[in-house]
């Protein structure tokens, strides 16, 4: 089972942060995961890809995710060194998607309005809190639903699913 | 306890007599989609985990609609994925280039998604099939992965918003003015993790076309699926393309619901979706001199034969305006030919718009109606976000095929009654 605390530096996006813009579609001819972290991001930061480093966080508002059910967004994320996203909201093929491929998710509003881009942010999922580091300020997400659970400590929907079927 | 049409159809695939909002189920999938971008991970997740056989080769169906005809070789090799794999599990609903259509266009022309289904696809607007009755909601492809092996999925079971359309609609009033207005309304994530559920006269009135637009957008609200209940409409519709039996229902009158949304539609004027956003909906006569650049009509929203006619019935016997590049793609070859027969191509040809072959090409920016930098586009798509349909600083208005149409002719964004 893989760690569940991150510590990273954030980078901040606002509202409806949608699917077309995390991995635009002229990039989808590939599934190739270091292929869509070179592109992702691009129609919104095009300077995301160039600095985004290993463990840092995506904070954003309501809503992320929307749009499309293609998986490449959150394997784009992923695959970019992100170690999870916090936002208010999640679309919920997004949710699912995220959960399904490994990428941690967090709804936390709290989090959300207050933490800003380039803060450091520690995020520990076991005890439930996000913690920013130059201030201690501390945010208290909401617990993931069992089943959401269940998938993480398995390590992943098809882990899961392989560790039924066998 | 009353049920939902949603939650008794979910109730059914979950074999319990009973299920409420809220409750996680595992349930059993009717059909289960992929197309040429998400099902070649689908399928090598499925490899990976040695999964041996497909659950139901008659179930499973893949649309190579996205690239197709191929854009480039990348989009080729992910076609060979796709087509070497149906090959070797005898997937029985495989689409071959000739044969294609747009899925959500495609699937229920063929009779393969019937009222009371469970489907879900590795495509978002795999809602569309509400339309007809089912329950059919969009996933990724890890879900359609697991799918593809168990045959089952796991839910949570949404809570239902009604909407109660009422009135008689104004001339140039279609299915898409109506959600266009619904999601300008409630918002882009008005109905997140919601069923939407779409009643009243407007939408017994309202033809197989406009319903499949409607539930076809509730993902742009956020939905986890839009639903109609079927009807005689339904009925017919269903009857002569079904390929097995199937179960209708219908919403209990004491289901409980999150809201109910009544729209007086009687005064209701065709929309426009402003970009970024399919929730900027605005009336056509609210916009004034937006000079467009290409209009583009078609896709799994508007590709459809009573679309195709709509837009024909403003083009007849007028020119596209010499700045505007008009983009006509039939959803399906059924659709194309239809279109040939009733000599809507003509009407397109003549009036100097090019036709394009059954594809997702131009909706997502994928291939065949690339937008450049600073250009505007009238399309009758279902997205307008940044960057969709080509460059980042292009821009998307949503809109129904007559207000398309008769844009392509002034070159600005133009109410129908204007040119007819």
């Amino acid at each position: 089972m893989k760690s569940l605390k991150f510590k990273g530096k954030v980078f901040k996006y606002g509202d409806d942060v949608n699917t077309d813009v995390i991995i635009p579609a002229r990039y989808l001819n590939t599934s190739d995961p270091k292929e869509l972290a070179a592109h992702c991001m691009e129609d919104i930061d095009d300077t995301f890809a160039s600095n985004v480093k290993e463990g840092d966080i995506i904070v954003a508002g309501e809503n992320f995710g929307c749009g499309s059910s293609r998986e490449h967004a959150p394997i784009s994320i992923k695959a970019s060194g992100i170690s999870c996203v916090i936002a208010k909201s999640f679309a919920r093929i997004f949710y699912r998607n995220s959960f399904n491929i490994g990428l941690p998710i967090i709804e936390c509003p709290e989090a959300a309005d207050n933490i800003e881009f380039g803060d450091l942010i520690e995020v520990d999922l076991e005890e439930g809190i996000i913690r920013r580091v130059s201030d201690n300020k501390l945010f208290k997400p909401k617990p993931f639903p069992d089943f959401v659970k269940e998938i993480i400590v398995k390590g992943g929907l098809m882990e899961y699913v392989s560790s039924k079927q066998s | 306890m009353g049920m939902t049409i949603s939650q008794k159809i979910l109730a059914d695939k979950a074999g319990k007599k009973e299920v409420q909002p809220g409750e996680i189920i595992s349930a059993k999938v009717d059909v289960a989609l992929g197309n040429d971008i998400t099902a070649p991970i689908a399928i090598k997740l499925f490899e990976k985990y040695e999964g041996k056989k497909l659950f139901d080769n008659e179930k499973v169906v893949f649309v190579p609609d996205h690239f197709t005809p191929n854009k480039d070789i990348k989009s080729a090799e992910q076609c060979r994925i796709l087509r070497e794999f149906a090959k070797k599990h005898n997937v029985k609903y495989y689409f071959e280039i000739g044969r294609v259509g747009i899925e959500h266009a495609l699937l229920p022309d063929k009779g393969i998604v019937l009222p009371g289904d469970l489907v879900i696809g590795a495509d978002s607007h795999t809602c569309t099939y509400g339309a007809l009755g089912a329950f059919s909601t969009g996933i990724g492809s890890t879900d359609l992965a697991a799918t593809m092996m168990t045959g089952e999925i796991w839910l949570k079971v949404p809570e239902s918003i009604k909407f109660v359309y009422n009135g008689k609609l104004q001339p140039f009033v279609s299915g898409k003015d109506l959600i266009l207005y619904t999601i300008g309304l409630i918002g882009v994530d008005g109905a997140n993790y919601k069923s939407m559920e779409f009643t009243g006269d407007v939408i017994d009135n309202l033809p197989i076309d406009g319903r499949l637009t409607m539930c076809n957008m509730a993902v742009e609200a956020g939905a986890k699926n839009g639903i109609i209940a079927p009807d005689e409409t339904t009925l017919k519709f269903v009857d002569k393309r079904k390929r097995r039996e199937y179960s209708a229902y219908q919403s209990d009158p004491e289901a409980e619901y999150s809201d109910v949304i009544e729209i007086d539609c009687s005064n209701l004027e065709p929309q426009v979706s402003l970009p970024p956003s399919p929730g900027n909906a605005k009336s056509v006569r609210e916009l004034s001199d937006i000079f467009v650049d290409q209009v583009v009509i078609g896709s799994c929203t508007n590709g459809r034969l009573r679309d195709l006619e709509e837009a024909a019935a403003i083009l007849k016997g007028k020119k596209v305006n010499p700045n505007v590049r008009l983009i006509i793609f039939p959803a399906t070859q059924e659709i194309y030919s239809e279109a040939l027969k009733r000599g809507l191509i003509e009407i397109f040809i003549d009036a100097e718009a090019v036709i394009g072959p059954p594809t997702c090409g131009p909706c997502l920016g994928g291939h065949m109606g690339i937008l450049a930098k600073g250009e505007k586009c009238v399309a009758t798509t279902n997205r307008n976000f940044v960057g969709r349909m080509g460059h980042p600083e292009s821009e998307v208005y949503l809109a129904g095929p007559s207000v398309a149409a008769a844009s392509a002719i002034t070159g600005k964004i133009t109410h129908p009654e204007e040119v007819v």
